[in-house]
């Protein structure tokens, strides 16, 4: 190759100045045939139409920290319906100054999901100070130490309920999915058909109902005197109805395994257990990365139907905020603030399962 | 080692022995009264036609396939469907895959120290060692980071017979190692299968490579229609096959 470039045999020309360059680029991607050329200048009307609207709306006539009044004069976005009521809409109905206990104990998990993302920091350490890092954050929540009063589970809401609801609900689903699949998979007739049914029956059902059931009937079943706290049964209802949806694309997963993997491992003496841990299941849920984040996110975003049991998630805050009627017209404004924060949570998620399945790649 | 004496050596002699040995896939009967004594170090050659029975015989050693009826004792371990016993078994007997089988998630490295690592217990660095050394023995110790995908076919088959050598095993089974490689890789593949040869190990080949057989098989076995039609030496046997069906056989792939 090197003496080749060093002492050509014969001349290389440059492409044609069509092929590269900025022209090159636009020719073959935005012209390349007359239907493209015909959607590229629709849309670039379009957003000349729409842009510069939207631009003065939501920057340059808004209000970004004001009184509700100096919005129904202006004709731009109200930011304020955001910024005046923040305090509810991220914490909700946690008692005033005790709001730092949620606020840290947030920064605390995004710390440790932040630095659980590096694979090199996936040691038995990473374990140890997760168990901490949530010790820490349930004793932050909760109180009753330190000099902090008690903040009962039913005052716990917005933001930091939407993350915990979320947050357990995929970490627990996920190994649990796991297990399923792997039980739908097994030689034993009794744990092969509970893993069948409660995967069919779960995944028959609308989450929705698993939350209705969870806070009206299940309690009804428990004996005089015995509860079991709310949000932790919406918790393990979101929990149970995720990891069904995991099983099943786990399942694919491990079904794409070819035989010989098994084989060879087998060949080698290991045990089942083995078998399933180093080397099918590392592979198996590598390849289903795509459609196991698309569960995990939209077991994010379905947290919010917690609502209907009178839990108040940050969707719901907000909603409570604009039912203040000094704010009531600025819906929008709240709302598009809710998606943006959905949207970068969600964006990381996947963004990150990308960067992941790109480093699991090992050339096969 | 030639008299073939069958059924005269005491079991206690064999690495390898298997008793009216019957298997069936369903209602098909796919192997049928197979008898067959390995002494320790014996190389044994396994041909025969497509569909014939020998991949599911060699798998039946390591109970990759489970025999109906019959008897498969390998090392003094019977093979029946207690788990431990199965597992022991497959920890001292090897086994080569036409299609290499390596797990390409793992590092080749990582191949060859996992099961010494999970099934024996060694020690991490110990392992390694003794990895690096049976990368060495097949002249591919500079890829020991690569990953199996990086590697050509004939260099992961050889990565493949390292994997097996590291669990020290007693015998090693190939079936058709070489079948799913380019002509310019087999030869590299066949000479480490050579050199294992020379140093002893007791070995069942199942291969179309009839130079292979000549020169270092102690016999050669002829199976079809799921049964051992004719097993000699090397010399007698493509010289002077018995059976009709080994000389149309031969006759075909020479
Ligand atoms: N899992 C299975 N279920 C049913 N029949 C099988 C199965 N595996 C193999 N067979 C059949 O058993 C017979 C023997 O198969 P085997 O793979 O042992 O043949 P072989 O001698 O190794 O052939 P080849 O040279 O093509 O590898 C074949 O007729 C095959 O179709
Ligand atoms: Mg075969």
């Amino acid at each position: 190759m090197s003496d080749q470039a060093k002492n050509p045999p014969r001349d290389y020309l440059k492409p044609p100045m069509t092929e590269v360059g900025v022209l090159g680029w636009l020719r073959s991607n935005l012209f390349n045939t007359w239907y493209n050329s015909l959607l590229t200048v629709l849309v670039a009307l379009l957003l000349w139409q729409l842009a510069p609207p939207f631009l003065k709306w939501a920057f340059f006539d808004s209000a970004w920290n004001t009184a509700p009044e100096v919005c129904y004069e202006s004709e731009g976005a109200c930011w304020s319906v955001v910024s005046k009521n923040i305090n509810f809409i991220i914490f909700g109905f946690f008692p005033d100054g005790q709001q730092w206990r949620p606020g840290l104990s947030m920064l605390l998990l995004l710390g440790l999901v932040f630095y659980s993302r590096d694979r090199n920091h996936w040691r038995r350490s990473l374990g140890v100070y997760w168990l901490i890092g949530l010790s820490v954050m349930g004793t932050l929540m909760y109180g009753g130490v330190f000099g902090m009063p008690v903040v009962e589970t039913a005052q716990w809401s917005g933001l930091p309920l939407t993350f915990m609801l979320s947050f357990f609900g995929m970490v627990a689903a996920y190994p649990l999915g796991v297990l399923l699949a792997l039980g739908r998979r097994s030689r034993m007739p009794a744990i092969k058909s509970l893993c069948v049914i409660y995967i069919e029956l779960i995944r028959g059902v609308p989450l929705i109902s698993l939350l209705f059931m969870s806070s009206i009937m299940f309690p009804l079943f428990l004996p005089e005197g015995v509860t079991i706290d709310k949000v932790l049964r919406a918790q393990a209802a979101i929990i149970l109805f995720t990891a069904a949806y995991i099983a099943e694309v786990v399942r694919g997963g491990l079904q794409a395994m070819p035989r010989g993997q098994f084989e060879a491992a087998d060949a080698l003496g290991l045990t089942y257990n083995q078998t399933m841990r180093l080397i099918i299941l590392p592979q198996a849920l590598k390849i289903v990365i795509p459609p196991t984040v698309g569960i995990l996110l939209s077991a994010f975003k379905d947290t919010s139907l917690v609502v209907i049991i009178a839990l108040y998630d940050v969707l719901k805050t907000t909603k409570v905020s604009l039912s203040n009627p000094k704010w009531t017209g600025f819906s929008t404004e709240a709302y598009i603030f809710l998606a943006v924060l959905y949207f970068i949570c969600c964006y990381a998620m996947s963004s990150y399962s990308r960067r992941l399945e790109k480093e699991l790649h090992t050339g096969h | 080692m030639d008299e073939m004496t069958t059924g005269a050596t005491p079991a206690t002699e064999s690495i390898i022995s298997i008793r009216s040995m019957h298997k069936w896939y369903g209602d098909f009967h796919v192997l049928s009264d197979i008898n067959l004594e390995v002494q320790s170090q014996e190389k044994i050659v396994i041909c025969g036609p497509s569909g014939s029975g020998k991949s599911t015989l060699i798998r039946c050693i390591n109970r990759l396939e489970e025999h109906q009826r019959g008897q498969i004792i390998v090392d003094g371990t019977e093979l029946t469907n207690d788990i431990k016993n199965i597992e022991k078994v497959r920890a001292e007997v090897g086994m080569v895959f036409q299609h290499f089988n390596l797990f390409p998630h793992l590092s080749i490295l990582d191949n060859l120290t996992l099961g010494p690592i999970w099934v024996r217990k060694t020690p991490k660095k110990e392992a390694e060692e003794a990895a690096m050394m049976y990368l060495e023995k097949v002249h591919i110790a500079e890829q020991a980071k690569k990953f199996p995908g990086q590697l050509s076919g004939g260099q992961q088959q050889r990565v493949a017979i390292a994997r097996s050598l590291c669990m020290n095993p007693k015998v090693m089974l190939f079936d058709e190692p070489t079948s799913a490689l380019d002509p310019e890789m087999i030869k590299e593949v066949l000479d480490v299968m050579i050199d294992l040869a020379r140093e002893g190990m007791t070995m069942l080949v199942v291969t179309h490579e009839m130079g292979f057989a000549k020169s270092v098989a102690d016999r050669v076995m002829f199976m079809d229609y799921g049964q051992i039609v004719e097993q000699n030496s090397p010399h007698e046997f493509f010289d002077n096959p018995q059976h009709e069906r080994t000389r149309l056989f031969l006759s075909q792939i020479l």
